[in-house]
């Protein structure tokens, strides 16, 4: 199988030349078999977790020496399932997005090949393959952001993201270079076989942290993710989301899971912290945003703080032994992951579908979509009540899962953990509660109340095939919100793999209930939660119109009495944040209000002006970039001197290293 | 018997619920209004309003959606639905299982999701201002929901509602100082998410403070009806909850007959009764609070959750 998926690696990466020969031509079939790739590609993945067999290949490419190591066990099939299917939404609702763009070939040519380098990362079993296609997976992203380069916010968002990537790529390299040893084992089954010391277990930690958080967009090194991620084309946009994210995780889950071997407990102890603070600052960052993109952006970072919390809570685990406990963290961040995918990339395709139909990305310009786009918003109700982690959909069943996993945190030795994890406990409810808020305001504002723009006011359905891959998508949610117990099961082979322990057979459990940990403790069942939902407001409704009333009449709104016909008097994006940014921005995003009244008689208007900032900019990006600057001005000097001055220098240098290498030997 | 007699529960349990939440609602207004030294409406007033406006025809805005339509079945199902899992005259339901503490509190914020986005739907300054303070408060509260359920299992060891009452009944117990904070907590938790005195007025019409009010002001007729029900039941639902939890005494378990059954629909309605003469008390005493000064409302659940959970860290006594 895992010649299969090599195979499709190389011909996805094949696609992109082809599709450059092509231009804009075949644009449709290309998109269409790329589509048809990746949904090949999520069947192969779920077969190898069915047997949950490992396989290895050698490929004589690469390093001389070292040759290519290919190799598909659980996690990696897991990640490539997970590709699968965001890359074949995303593939075929590029159909239709790019149908009447401008230029086909600043997307065609790259989309096909990101998927098969992000394909090559999760195969990858040798430091050398991995960073190569890591590397190729970034730069191809970042074509990708810069699709519309000549707006100036795709170009300082592709700045950035280079910037950033760039570093992530260098404290990879740092990381597997400590991993790999002064041996230089750079197999995965060499740097496995290496013992090591504490302070080297917590070198690469923190590099990992830097190198994949960066990528996953954990904070404070989230900056670039709101900008990168809305500047793409809306299906490159749900790729980079729902799945590029993913493949940091993997990263990250490759290296400190599976290749570091044990990790001593206070590596939970800085992973969960900074997991939950990134959740929250993530979604508090969603609720005053006002672009619907990067309000989607926003809330990717706010998932990953989610899974990163759990992934700290299985670290935990697994220090002390708890073996079940850890399986249930791991899998709740796993399920996590997978349900992630799915509705980000829902609500991305969605957002397109309105940016397409509408012509802007502003919440305050939009409404009343409900009516002119009704599949559309149907769909787009689903993810948001999925991505508000509300029963009975799959955000609610992996976020439940992750509070049972800290409801277990008692059982834990030590004293700062217990302290720790009931109050990281605390912050993820914060954060889901405050993604409630956020979606509310985001599906309320966008889609319902009335338009707020001519062009909202004229938008059309959008295209075929998006809806299609957003039915797709959709059916994903309600299934792994309905059945969460079956999706728990495909993925126990992970679990199994890298901690040697699973959360109890789910299916075997009457009614599919979900049962962590025993029966007496907590169930949690969605798909009976659904069926008396659907049966009391079928029943209500029914009842109420055959017993009561069924008139209906149709009259302009009330309003209190007093209605106002400008669209402007509803309650706008900014106005829906007002009473969270005020409560928690204040502190947390230095969210200030200003107004400019002017003096009696002057018929100049009065202007409202509101301030929000991400806290990671002025506390972390501008102190750095300064420096940056200071140090670069400081150089500049040397760029001016004259040839005597020039040649004194090198001499002087040349003296300092030689008296420096005297004294040394 | 085995099967039949959780199934009567159940189904019995839900035809409670139903019935019984708008007399609650009732007796709450009159006890207040006797308090202030009016005579009142009877106690089966809201009853009466719920059946006159089942009977009128529904006026629904130009501008509303099938959402507007739809929301109100599905605010009362799921609410509906939440009620019947929570124990009140016996533990043994049938479908008690289907959901823990996290659930049902969850589920109530599903209902809370169509309440807000229904505010939004017809696209007035009213509704979206309703909405947008409902959520606000919601974001504080169900932290410190979650921080309460995280302290009552750690005395239970779960968070199954049936678990923690058979627990909490039993002798192991006893007065806890973590307790008496969970239980302050989820009387803050529960004023507020029933738009009670401090935080919103439920008598309030036509006032710029209002936040429940505000989002269901363009209902008319039997969609009315139905949010009105679905807000008595979750007060209901609450007032059950804190007596489960806090006085479990009374409630019928598994294999008791049909005594006990009564008896414990005796005990219930006896505590429903005195949770509804404190509620009135308290908001005849206190007065409303601004917006802003509700988030240190909340805060101070939030803090007595936290509180009472790190305090049975320190000792499983306390």
């Amino acid at each position: 199988m895992l010649e299969a998926a090599t195979l499709l690696a190389g011909a996805l990466i094949a696609l992109g030349p082809i599709a450059l020969l092509f231009g804009g031509r075949a644009q449709t079939a290309l998109y269409a078999l790329t589509a048809l790739l990746a949904a090949g590609l999520a069947g192969l993945a779920l077969a190898a977790l069915a047997t949950a067999a490992t396989a290895r290949l050698t490929l004589p490419i690469g390093l001389p020496w070292l040759g290519a190591h290919l190799r598909l066990d659980p996690l990696s099939a897991f990640f490539a399932l997970l590709l699968g299917l965001g890359g074949c939404a995303a593939s075929l609702s590029a159909i239709g997005y790019f149908r009447h763009s401008p230029e086909p070939r600043r997307t065609l040519p790259f989309l096909p090949a990101f998927l098969g380098a992000m394909l090559a990362v999760i195969l990858a079993d040798d430091a050398f393959s991995f960073l190569m296609s890591w590397e190729i997976m970034s730069l191809l992203s970042w074509a990708l952001v810069l699709a519309d380069h000549r707006a100036e916010a795709a170009r300082r968002a592709g700045f950035v993201y280079l910037t950033m990537a760039a570093f992530g790529t260098l404290a990879l390299l740092l990381a597997f270079g400590l991993l790999a040893g002064p041996q230089g084992a750079y197999t995965f089954d060499a740097i496995r076989a290496t013992p090591r010391g504490p302070l080297s277990v917590a070198l690469v930690l923190a590099l990992m942290l830097l190198g994949a958080g960066s990528k996953a967009g954990l904070a404070p090194l989230h900056v670039w993710l709101p900008m990168a991620h809305p500047a793409a084309p809306s299906p490159v946009s749900a790729l980079m989301s729902g799945v590029m994210t993913k493949v940091a995780l993997y990263a990250f889950l490759r290296v400190v899971f599976d290749l570091l071997g044990p990790t001593p407990w206070w590596t939970a102890a800085a992973l969960i912290p900074l997991g939950a603070g990134t959740a929250v600052l993530g979604i508090l960052l969603a609720t005053v945003e006002t672009d619907i993109k990067r309000l989607l952006a926003c809330s990717t970072i706010e998932n990953i703080g989610v899974i990163f919390a759990a992934l700290g809570l299985a670290l935990a685990f697994r220090a002390d032994a708890m073996p079940a406990a850890a399986a249930l963290a791991l899998s709740a961040a796993l399920f996590h992951a997978f349900n992630h995918m799915a509705m980000k990339s829902l609500l991305f395709l969605g957002a397109g579908a309105t940016v397409g139909a509408t012509g802007t990305r502003a919440l305050d310009r939009l409404g009343g979509l409900i009516h002119r786009m009704p599949v559309t918003a149907a769909l787009m109700l689903v993810g948001a009540l999925a991505i508000a982690a509300l029963p009975p959909l799959n955000g609610f069943a992996s976020e439940w899962l992750v509070f049972q996993a800290v409801l277990l945190s008692p059982a834990l030795p030590q004293a700062s953990l217990q302290l720790l994890v009931p109050a990281a406990g605390g912050l993820l409810a914060l954060a889901a509660a405050l993604a409630a808020a956020a979606f509310v305001r985001l599906y309320g504002v966008a889609f319902l109340g009335r338009p707020r723009s001519p062009e909202a006011a004229a938008a059309r359905e959008a295209d075929r095939p998006t809806l299609v891959a957003m039915s797709l998508l959709a059916a994903l949610c309600i299934a792994a919100g309905l059945l969460p117990g079956l999706f728990l099961d495909t993925l126990a082979p992970v679990a199994r793999q890298l901690l040697q322990a699973r959360l109890p057979a789910q299916a075997a459990q009457p009614w599919l209930t979900l049962t962590p940990v025993a029966a007496a403790r907590s169930t949690y069942n969605g798909l009976l939660f659904a069926l008396f939902i659907a049966l009391s407001a079928g029943l209500a409704a029914v009842a109420v119109h055959r017993l009561a009333s069924r008139a209906l009449r149709r009259a302009p709104a009330w309003d209190c009495g007093f209605p106002q016909d400008l669209p402007n008097s509803q309650y706008g994006a900014g106005s829906f944040a007002q009473p969270l940014r005020r409560v928690l921005g204040t502190t947390l995003l230095s969210a200030r209000e200003t107004v400019a009244m002017p003096p009696p008689g002057d018929l100049s208007p009065a202007r409202h002006t509101v301030q929000a900032s991400d806290p990671a900019w002025a506390a972390l990006y501008a102190p750095l970039a300064g420096a940056v600057e200071a140090a670069s001005r400081k150089a500049n000097r040397f760029q001016f001197l004259t040839i005597r001055r020039y040649l004194s220098l090198v001499f002087a240098l040349l003296v300092l290293l030689l008296l420096g290498l005297a004294l040394w030997s | 018997m085995q099967l039949i007699l959780p199934m009567l529960v159940q189904g019995a349990q839900m035809a409670l619920v139903v019935l019984l939440a708008p007399l609650l609602t009732g007796l709450v207004r009159k006890l207040k209004a006797r308090l202030t030294r009016r005579r009142g409406a009877p106690v089966t007033q809201p009853w009466r309003d719920i059946l006159k406006l089942l009977q009128k025809e529904a006026v629904v805005a130009d501008s509303a959606s099938w959402l507007y339509r739809a929301a109100p079945y599905l605010i009362f199902a799921a609410t509906w639905v939440a009620a019947a899992l929570v124990p009140t005259f016996a533990t043994h339901l049938q479908f008690s299982w289907t959901a823990d503490l996290i659930a049902i509190v969850a589920l109530l914020g599903s209902a809370r999701f169509f309440l807000a986005l229904a505010g939004m739907d017809v696209g007035t300054a009213f509704g979206g201002l309703g909405a947008s303070r409902e959520m606000m408060f919601a974001t504080l509260a169900e932290p410190a929901m979650l921080l309460i359920t995280f302290a009552l299992a750690l005395i239970a060891g779960s968070t199954q509602l049936s678990t923690i009452a058979a627990v909490m009944a039993g002798p192991a117990v006893g007065l806890r100082v973590s307790l008496g904070m969970a239980l302050v907590a989820l009387i803050i938790v529960a004023l507020a998410e029933n738009g009670r005195i401090p935080v919103d007025n439920p008598a309030t019409h036509l006032e710029l403070t209002m936040v429940h009010e505000a989002m269901v002001l363009e209902y008319s007729g039997r969609h009315l009806a139905m949010i009105e029900l679905a807000a008595s039941l979750k007060l209901l639902l609450y007032l059950s909850l804190i007596a489960c939890v806090f006085v479990p005494w009374g409630l019928a378990a598994p294999g008791q007959g049909l005594a006990a059954h009564l008896a414990g629909l005796l005990a219930y309605l006896g505590k429903i009764a005195v949770g509804a003469v404190a509620l009135a008390l308290f908001e005849t005493a206190i007065a409303k609070m601004r917006v802003f000064r509700v988030p240190d409302f909340l805060g101070i659940a939030l803090m007595l959750g936290l509180l009472g959970t790190l305090l049975l860290f320190v000792s499983a006594r306390l």
